[in-house]
């Protein structure tokens, strides 16, 4: 089978995502069934869900996700963890058979901590130790993939219609404050469980909805800073971006937003001074990073979701918001799928960055 | 014995049409048109013709055309008729043979075996008649500490740069190669246009002082005109250690060329020979280079940006690493098609590599080890359309030099003999007879004409690919499929070749 980054593999897609800035914890239920509403515009060819504050349990440990291909790798992949992680509990990921969703692969979970001697051997800050052994894994052992990496979260997905995937992983049965879906429509056939998204990076999970022109532009960038984009998706590309202008850089949210979907220079000369400013310089500072084409994405991280779309919004994204929840979909038709009547609907501008947070993180109703 | 030598043109004139105005005669500053009395017709020297179509644009009845020559030794496909004559030429003169302008001879011109994308039903192709669609790009540094002030704001931590309208500049032509008046068209045209011209090694004529924040100085080899009311005046500083026309040598300005205002320029004797030593002779390596970056930048209070200026030979991608690291703050690369002045016709013809190549393996290097942001790449020799910049900046290139084009614009039929100083179109001379009939109020409408034209087909070609910002082209070679090439070519380009889909 030729796996996915073989070859770049745009495609067209659905997403969705709920936050209930209280904190509250919901199950997984609402947004498959968000998702199922936009059925057509997957093709059943990938989907998959991001779920934060699921693992309270074991919130101060990684919970890496992993797909085998076989027993090998499985023995390889463990031998690895072992050596650079104290694994405080493993298991197989709890799946349901379904007709529709066809050559799983073996789907574990570790929640793991770094060994404290590694770690300090290695003079990396903890969170880059870790992206280094989840890149290694996937870049060195054959038929071992980490497609979850982050604390108190997780990525279920794969190749199958969304909602199937969702009743696959059972996700009815995790509770987190915050989710997001999406559904895939690829213009290639890839068949690959590692290549449906979302995409995360630590806790960084974003599900993407477009095909960005600057795609080699941005990667051929990126990759300078160590990042290796072996999956050519989009997803990746701009999961990275994110990762290190928030990251390594230390941006806030906003000023990615002013990077990635920056303002024309036209608009930008007609704002106040302060953020014409600020504006001008990110622009100056990293123009590499600019994404152009169409994209909206979601952005899910600990404690908040972000909704952005390209800066002429070429992609449909609406937000909605209801008492303490907040939605963001593709389609309006997701976001009323599970509530009816929400108390604001709203349609962000392109370039624009909708930013909703725990309320304990600043987030406001 | 002196052999004599054919011209490789002939002048035809149509014996029914010329009315004997004598208008050819009084234009051709290479004396081919004289009027013979006794016959009372107008006849021509063919071999002193350089073939400049002065007196073809100019004669009111169109009597005139110039042909190439069908005199012709016996066929020899390993001895052709201009390598035979140039040997002649040598056994006459006993010296180097002299030419001008860009490497004529037909290499492959790798700009024509590129082609670019376009979006189709994945994703939308943008249209710039109603969207906006940016070509303006900023060149320098963009290596940054990230700092905030107490209000948490970014602080500007970065090094000046440049702000272009169009990722087109003016590549460097001295003041005595090129004429006042080509001068004076090249700095309004830059100021207008929101870009920059190069003044060339020769210095900076007190008149265009107040060009100056559109204008680039050079520092080459010759130091002319050089000192601090120079440096000062300029938005940048260019320290040129090569020139793609004739890497590994210094410029050269024929003593002819030396009048009272251009001697004073660069500060040298009226009519004597400039001759550029072939280094900086305080740079024999790469740690003095940063010396003189520094220097440069000390004199100027490190206000002004540094580009260094290299021709493309085969190590650029290993110098232009060590150009990153020296301080510089833009590289500038001319390949071995870029126009001079005067060069040693060997050396125009036979040294140097194209500058697709040189760009190519610059910008990957650059990237492989991580320093792509320590500079900006500016290429140039030879850029010849907006197509040509539109795939230069998808290999790498954050903007382009454009030099040939330029003098086109301005009339320039590319005859080749700027370096003997009698150039019809008063562009390459300082004969004020000749240098009038360049008229900088039409010369500078003609550049920004120029610019202009492309900056529209570069967006159209942007908004095709769907993307709106020339800064999401920069490296993306994925928009570009070769044509023609064999392995090796695709390798060093890092394209793919087309058909191979994504
Ligand atoms: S300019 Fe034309 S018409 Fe006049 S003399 Fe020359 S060839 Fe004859
Ligand atoms: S600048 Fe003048 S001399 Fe030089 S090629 Fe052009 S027309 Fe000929």
């Amino acid at each position: 089978m030729i796996r996915e980054g073989i070859f770049r593999n745009p495609s067209g897609c659905a997403v969705s995502g709920v936050i209930d800035r209280s904190g509250k914890r919901m199950s997984g239920e609402c947004m498959i069934r968000s998702i199922a509403t936009m059925h057509d515009r997957s093709n059943g060819l990938g989907g998959g869900f991001a779920g934060y504050g699921i693992y309270p349990h074991y919130k101060d440990f990684y919970a890496f996700h992993l797909f085998f291909d076989s027993k090998m790798a499985k023995g390889a992949a463990e031998a690895f963890l072992g050596r650079h992680f104290e694994i405080a509990y493993s298991s197989e990921i709890q799946t349901h058979k379904l007709p529709s969703v066809t050559d799983e692969p073996m789907i574990w979970r570790y929640f793991c901590a770094p060994l404290p001697r590694k770690l300090a051997d290695s003079h990396l800050d903890e969170r880059e130790y870790v992206v280094r052994c989840v890149n290694r894994i996937n870049v060195q052992i054959d038929g071992a993939y980490v497609f979850s990496s982050g604390k108190n979260m997780g990525i279920f997905k794969g190749v199958g219609f969304p909602e199937d995937i969702g009743r696959f992983y059972g996700l009815d049965e995790y509770e987190g404050y915050a989710w997001t879906c999406h559904g895939r429509y690829p213009t290639n056939t890839p068949g690959w469980w590692g290549g449906a998204h979302p995409f995360g990076l630590l806790d960084f999970s974003v599900v993407h909805n477009g095909e960005i022109s600057s795609y080699d532009a941005n990667r051929r960038y990126i990759e300078m800073f160590g990042y290796k984009c072996t999956l050519q998706t989009d997803t990746e590309v701009i999961t990275y971006i994110v990762d290190y202008l928030v990251r390594k850089c230390g941006l806030t949210l906003k000023e990615v937003s002013h990077v990635i979907a920056a303002s024309f220079w036209s608009t930008i000369a007609d704002k106040p001074e302060e953020d014409r400013e600020q504006e001008t310089l990110l622009r100056r500072m990293f123009p590499s990073l600019l994404v152009t084409g169409p994209f909206s994405i979601i952005l899910g991280y600990t404690g908040g979701l972000m909704a952005l779309n390209d800066r002429l919004k070429l992609r449909s994204m609406v937000c909605a918001e209801k008492g303490d929840l907040a939605f963001i979909a593709s389609e309006e038709c997701a976001i009323r799928a599970i509530e009816p009547s929400p108390d604001t609907v709203y349609a962000p501008a392109g370039g624009e960055a909708v930013i909703y947070e725990l309320y304990d993180r600043g987030g406001r109703a | 014995m002196e052999l004599f030598v054919h011209g490789d043109y002939e002048v035809v004139r149509n014996p029914d049409l010329c009315i004997a105005c004598r208008v050819c005669e009084r234009q051709c500053a290479n004396e081919v048109h004289w009027y013979d009395e006794t016959a009372g017709k107008m006849k021509a020297y063919s071999d002193k013709c350089v073939n400049c179509h002065r007196c073809v644009c100019l004669c009111p009845t169109h009597a005139l055309k110039i042909v190439k020559t069908d005199d012709t030794y016996k066929i020899n496909a390993n001895w052709n008729n201009a390598t035979i004559n140039e040997v002649y030429k040598q056994a006459n003169s006993g010296g180097v043979l002299l030419s001008s302008m860009g490497n004529p001879k037909p290499y492959p011109v790798f700009w024509d075996k590129m082609l670019v994308n376009a979006s189709q039903v994945t994703n939308p192709p943008i249209d710039p008649l109603r969207e906006p669609m940016e070509t303006k790009v900023w060149l320098g540094k963009r290596t940054v500490k990230i700092e905030r002030d107490e209000k948490g704001r970014l602080k500007n931590t970065l090094a000046p740069q440049l702000e272009l309208s169009v990722p087109v500049m003016f590549s460097a032509m001295s003041y005595g190669s090129i004429s006042y008046n080509a001068h004076e068209s090249l700095a309004r045209a830059a100021e207008e246009l929101g870009i920059y011209y190069n003044t060339g090694e020769g210095g900076l004529h007190k008149d265009f002082y107040k060009y100056g924040k559109n204008t680039i100085v050079q520092v080459a080899s010759g130091r002319f005109g050089g000192f601090k009311g120079y440096l000062e005046t300029a938005a940048a500083i260019e320290i040129k250690m090569g020139q793609g026309a004739k890497p590994g040598i210094g410029g050269h300005l024929p003593g002819a060329k030396i009048n009272e205002d251009v001697s004073q320029t660069r500060m040298i004797p009226r009519g004597v020979d400039a001759i550029s030593p072939a280094p900086h002779h305080d740079i024999y390596s790469i740690e003095d280079l940063r010396q003189l970056v520094y220097s440069l930048k000390e004199a100027t209070e490190y206000k002004k940006p540094v580009i260094v200026k290299i021709a493309a030979v085969h190590n650029a991608a290993a110098i232009a690493s060590g150009i990153a690291r020296s301080g510089a703050d833009i590289i500038a690369i001319d390949g071995f098609r870029g126009g001079t002045g005067a060069a040693p016709t060997r050396i125009r013809d036979n040294v140097g590599i194209p500058i697709e190549l040189a760009l190519a393996s610059v910008d990957a290097r650059l990237r492989e080890e991580g320093i792509r942001d320590d500079v900006s790449i500016v290429v140039g020799g030879s850029i010849r359309s907006s197509a040509d910049v539109v795939k230069a900046i998808a290999l790498g290139a954050d903007a382009c030099y454009i030099g040939t084009a330029a003098l086109l614009a301005l009339g320039c039929p590319l005859c080749r003999s700027c370096h003997e100083g009698k150039c019809n179109w008063g562009i390459a001379t300082q004969r004020p007879d000749l240098v009038k009939r360049l008229n900088p109020d039409i010369g500078y409408k003609r550049l920004v004409n120029l610019v202009t034209a492309w900056n529209h087909e570069i967006q159209e070609m942007m908004g095709g690919m769907g993307i709106n910002s020339v800064e999401a082209l920069r490296g993306n070679r994925l928009m570009l499929r070769g044509i023609g090439l064999t392995d090796t070519e695709l390798s060093v380009l890092g394209i793919r070749y087309a058909g191979q889909s994504l």
